[in-house]
């Protein structure tokens, strides 16, 4: 399973992409979150309030229910700003 | 077509080649957004000068052609044309493009504004602004969330 992180959540997990294989418990996102919290204080930072984190599986939007299995993309990021400033 | 893109763009360059052909076109709409000066002037008084965008991608393509069908569902286009740039820039600096072609100007109009409100909330872009007081990560505006809505 393939976790990207963005914006802040990159920099306090300190990890922009990696490989993980979470045990076979972790059946959606909230548990892959949990498992990941697991792994550190710099996730444990970066999941710390998750009304501020937003998932995408295989790059599309999700909620936390979402089910993850082995071979996904699971993105995490904040409320996308957009780009313009107007 | 979309173009996500760290380069600037020519508007006239784009505008020259966009729609040609089509007999069908009575008219384009360009929007182009640009970094404005002191637009960061935050809650704490301090001037922002540049910012740097952050885009997913792969996402990000998926998420404007998905914005783009959107518009072409809700508006009889006859072509239109999405350009986000991403990376460091300053103000002055375009930073997107969206061109809209229709027989009739209503169209055209009504979609170009469709899309910016819609980039604006659902493209997974990210803005870092740099202050006299550091770098920021740019939380979400609910302002841009009730100008999306209007469109239902």
């Amino acid at each position: 399973m393939k976790v990207i992180y963005f914006a802040w959540l990159r920099e306090k997990s300190g990890c922009s992409e990696e490989h993980v294989d979470p045990p076979p418990d972790v059946a959606d996102v909230a548990g892959l979150v949990a498992w990941l919290k697991s792994r550190g204080p710099k996730y444990e930072e970066a999941f710390a309030d998750l009304n501020t984190v937003r998932v995408a599986v295989n790059q599309e939007h999700t909620w936390f229910d979402h089910p993850v299995a082995a071979g996904d993309e699971v993105a995490f990021f904040p409320p996308v700003t957009g780009g313009m400033v107007n | 077509m979309i173009r996500v893109q760290q380069e600037d763009f020519d508007p006239g360059v784009e505008l020259a080649g966009f729609a040609t052909g089509n007999h069908a076109v009575g008219g384009i709409c360009m929007f182009v957004g640009v970094v404005r000066h002191g637009s960061g002037i935050d809650i704490d008084g301090a001037a922002v000068g540049a910012m740097t965008l952050e885009h997913y991608p792969g996402m990000t393509e998926r998420e404007l052609a998905r914005i783009e069908a959107d518009a072409n569902s809700r508006w009889p286009l006859e072509d239109t044309l999405i350009i986000h740039r991403y990376g460091r820039l300053v103000p002055g600096d375009r930073i997107v493009l969206v061109a809209t072609a229709s027989t009739h100007r209503k169209a055209a109009f009504e979609a170009s504004e469709f899309l910016i409100d819609w980039l604006k909330t659902r493209a997974p872009f990210w803005k870092k602004e740099e202050t006299s007081d550091g770098v920021r990560w740019v939380a979400a505006s609910d302002a841009d969330d009730i100008a999306a809505d209007r469109w239902g």
